[in-house]
């Protein structure tokens, strides 16, 4: 299996974390893996995306035109990468920043309001973890217990972060099952 | 009927820059096309912009403009300055540019007494690149190649250009000037007038250093940021005209 | 060792270490910056650790002179316009026969250019990297993995030729993160640097790091030396990979770096449609595996030679087939990268007997 994904929203919503917590999930359960992040002038305008493939089998091309994965975090995200899902692909949205949808069928399309969710928690800015579970849930991409472990390792230096990431998580990988 | 009291100068082109919230580059841009405007120099100016944040200066003035290599903007400055003395010549520079890299370029124009204008931009780090050290970085500051805090005993002290150009003995207008309080933006406007007075007139090579800020890599909010200027860097970057063609120096 | 997600140029710093490197001298330049600003983390870790951010690419390059004269492992890092200052440097430690690594990952030229990924200075590292006769090793790595072993390598034949060696990346490798295992290197028997300029005590001949010979005669016999030098590495330190060349193909694809691995997807896709493509991927640059390339040539009617520049090492591709196979070449450049549906759109045209697009 081989599980291509963009992850896309404003800097500073954790779209670069949410990818590499996928590839560092892959990389634990002994898969091939890759994350390259977006750089350059668009950095500074404010968004920012990342690609992660994880395969059972060796990576050749870590550009990824036509994912088979695609979240989005914000709306400018939606309209940039949307289209790119390939057919059968899915789709996952961020319904608390994203008012509107795609209009493709050829896709699944789901939705995680996953700010609210995370302001329950009590901190907004979990909210790329609640996409995670969700998106977990979803795909089966890895183990969902993988990502919990790299979530507890990850933030082994900020005991105070493990709960709050964990509990998200949890939250939007509960609602998308 | 009401007035309008508040309109973009002509000078500045009509775009959204690319600058984050709380950056001085957006208003140190104004001042100079406010400048420009109201010395009614538009068509005959020509800018140099740098490497480094303003590197896309020549998209926000409506005016011609050069891209120098890094550093180098004093050096193209000085060709075309001295192919066309009638041209008002402006540099644009930030102090990795100018500072670092761009050192010998920026003292020898000024000791030949180019007759040009340098805008300096001090944000005490590289913004463009990321926030890497520079050679204006304060010390202890931690930045992405100092992370345990500049070390002046392995690198030094954070150079002061203004003292180190008003060293030489060519004469030029040097000051220094701060972004971080509206009064202060009114004296950088008032500099950076002189500045281009003086070269309208033909006198001498000018030079107006604006401590700025960089909130994105210094990791502050904007109003933290303004605080940072008056607090940390003031005290070791004084405000004040080093030199000027009369001789007469005052500084703060 | 376990394997560790790293980013090309953190993996690329820590090899550097793990070689044993004490010294680093460099300035900061887009997409390379992870570099220095790990091992400004990393080197005062180290016992005799040294990292110094120089105030320009033409300091740096010099620092580097100067620790490789005294008889340090010693590198820098830097792309584009960052290169282009170093290469007077360059040309003085190659013309006084010093050991030093550069790393190169290749952003989009002339000029300031852009900072996403390209090949566009395949001329410069291969070729033109300084004044004079003189050359220096270039090792292309496709993977992150790779990047962090051809780093170590790199010391070992710097100082086994006594000549600068450049790793030549681009802002994929630099930027992506892959999994990667540091592995511990064999001890590389070299020869003692009785050269270096440690210090006089009358034991030996003064040591004298330069490279004026005002005698032309000197100065031809210091340029037949280095050649001599060039030689020896085609015979003994040619890299290539061959991908899907067992069987029969009628196209064989010529790329390195980045680009390679993007074509190697356009061979797993052409495969599972029953047509199949062989690879030739360089991972010597210079010097160049010319045989290499001309043996798995010969099953193949065209050459398709696919890089992120408008066509630089199509040059070494023609020089190798010494007009044995027709060739044809598709590039992008600027930033953009190559899809592998872009590819294989050509391979098919090349298999119609179509002339490719140039781009
Ligand atoms: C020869 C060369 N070296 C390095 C760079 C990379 N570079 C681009 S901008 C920059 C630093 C800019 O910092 P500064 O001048 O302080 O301007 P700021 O972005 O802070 O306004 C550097 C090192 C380059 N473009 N060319
Ligand atoms: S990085 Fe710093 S200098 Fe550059 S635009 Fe942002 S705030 Fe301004
Ligand atoms: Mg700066």
């Amino acid at each position: 299996m081989t599980t291509e994904l963009i992850v896309a929203g404003f800097g500073g919503q954790g779209v670069l974390l949410f990818g590499k917590f996928l590839a560092l999930s892959g990389l634990k359960e002994e898969k091939e893996v890759v994350w390259i992040p977006s750089y350059g002038p668009e950095m500074r305008g404010g968004t920012c995306n990342c690609t992660v493939v994880v395969s059972d089998d060796p990576i050749g091309s870590p550009i990824i035109d036509a994912p088979n994965t695609v979240v989005v975090m914000n709306k400018p995200s939606l309209t940039k990468f949307g289209p790119r899902v390939s057919s059968d692909g899915l789709l996952l949205i961020n319904s608390s920043l994203i008012d509107t949808t795609s209009d493709r069928t050829d896709i699944k399309i789901e939705t995680v309001p996953a700010n609210e969710i995370a302001l329950e928690l009590g901190n907004g800015r979990a909210a790329n973890m609640v996409a995670l579970g969700a998106y977990i849930a979803l795909t089966k991409a890895v183990k969902f217990d993988t990502v919990l472990d790299v979530i507890r390792e990850s933030f082994a230096k900020k005991k105070e972060f493990i709960d709050l990431n964990l509990a998200a998580a949890k939250r939007g990988y509960e609602l998308a099952s | 009927m009401s007035k309008v009291v508040f309109k973009r100068p002509k000078a500045l082109a009509d775009v959204v820059t690319h600058y984050c919230p709380g950056c001085s580059h957006g208003i140190v841009h104004r001042i100079v096309a406010e400048c420009i405007d109201e010395l009614g120099i538009q068509e005959r100016t020509v800018g140099v912009a740098p490497v480094g944040c303003s590197v896309l200066a020549y998209n926000y003035f409506n005016v011609d403009f050069f891209e120098a290599s890094h550093g180098r903007a004093p050096a193209v400055a000085t060709g075309a300055k001295r192919a066309r003395p009638d041209l008002i010549v402006f540099a644009y520079q930030g102090d990795g540019d100018l500072a670092s890299i761009g050192m010998a370029e920026i003292v020898h124009a000024c000791n030949r007494g180019e007759k040009f204008t340098v805008i300096f931009i001090n944000n005490t780090v590289y913004g463009m690149t990321g926030g890497q050290m520079a050679p204006t970085t304060m010390p202890g500051q931690v930045t992405t190649t100092s992370p345990y805090g500049r070390d002046v005993n392995q690198i030094g002290w954070p150079i002061r250009m203004c003292e180190l150009l008003s060293s030489l003995k060519t004469d030029g207008f040097i000051a220094r000037t701060s972004a971080h309080s509206p009064a202060e933006i009114i004296k950088t406007k008032k500099a950076i007038k002189k500045a281009f007075e003086l070269q309208v007139a033909n006198r001498c090579f000018t030079f107006v250093e604006v401590l700025s800020t960089c909130p994105t890599n210094w990791g502050m909010m904007p109003i933290q940021a303004q605080k940072r200027i008056e607090e940390e860097l003031l005290p070791y970057y004084p405000l004040g005209v080093f030199k000027s063609p009369n001789g007469d120096a005052s500084k703060s | 060792m376990a394997k560790v997600l790293m980013k090309g140029n953190e993996a690329l710093a820590e090899a550097a270490i793990m070689a044993g490197c004490k010294l680093f001298f460099g300035y900061p330049i887009t997409p390379q910056n992870e570099i220095p600003e790990y091992l400004s983390r990393r080197l005062p870790q180290v016992d005799g650790g040294c990292y110094l951010q120089a105030e320009s690419e033409v300091a740096a390059a010099n620092m580097l002179y100067g620790a490789a004269g005294v008889g340090e492992r010693v590198l820098t890092s830097s792309s584009g316009p960052g290169i282009s200052l170093m290469s007077e440097g360059l040309s003085y430690i190659a013309g006084a026969q010093l050991p030093v690594v550069v790393v190169n990952m290749v952003r989009g030229g002339p000029g300031l250019g852009g900072i996403l990924p390209a090949q566009s200075d395949y001329y410069q590292a291969t070729r033109g990297l300084g004044h004079g006769d003189f050359r220096v090793l270039v090792l292309a790595p496709s993977t992150v993995q790779e990047a962090a072993d051809l780093v170590m390598d790199a010391f070992d034949l710097a100082d086994k030729y006594r000549s600068p060696v450049m790793v030549l990346g681009d802002g994929l490798i630099g930027q992506m993160m892959e999994p990667v295992e540091f592995k511990k290197k064999e001890k590389v028997e070299l020869p003692p640097k009785t050269w270096a300029a440690t210090g006089y005590k009358g034991d030996r001949e003064r040591s004298i790091i330069n490279s004026l010979y005002l005698d032309p005669l000197e100065l031809e016999e210091n340029s037949w030396r280095l050649k001599a030098r060039y030689d020896a590495m085609g015979r003994d330190e040619l890299r290539w990979e061959l991908t899907n060349c067992e069987g029969d193909y009628d196209v064989l694809i010529t790329a390195y770096g980045s680009t390679a691995r993007i074509c190697k997807t356009v061979i797993e896709t052409l495969k599972k449609q029953g047509i199949s493509v062989g690879l030739f991927r360089p991972i010597t640059l210079f010097p160049y595996p010319y045989k290499q390339l001309r043996d798995a040539a010969q099953k193949a009617k065209t050459v398709f030679c696919v890089e992120m520049s408008t066509g630089q090492m199509l040059d070494d591709v023609k020089l190798a087939l010494e007009g044995s196979r027709p060739t044809q070449f598709y590039g992008r450049t600027g930033g953009i990268i190559p899809t592998p549906d872009e590819i294989i759109g050509q391979i098919e045209k090349i298999l119609k007997g179509e002339e490719v697009d140039k781009r």
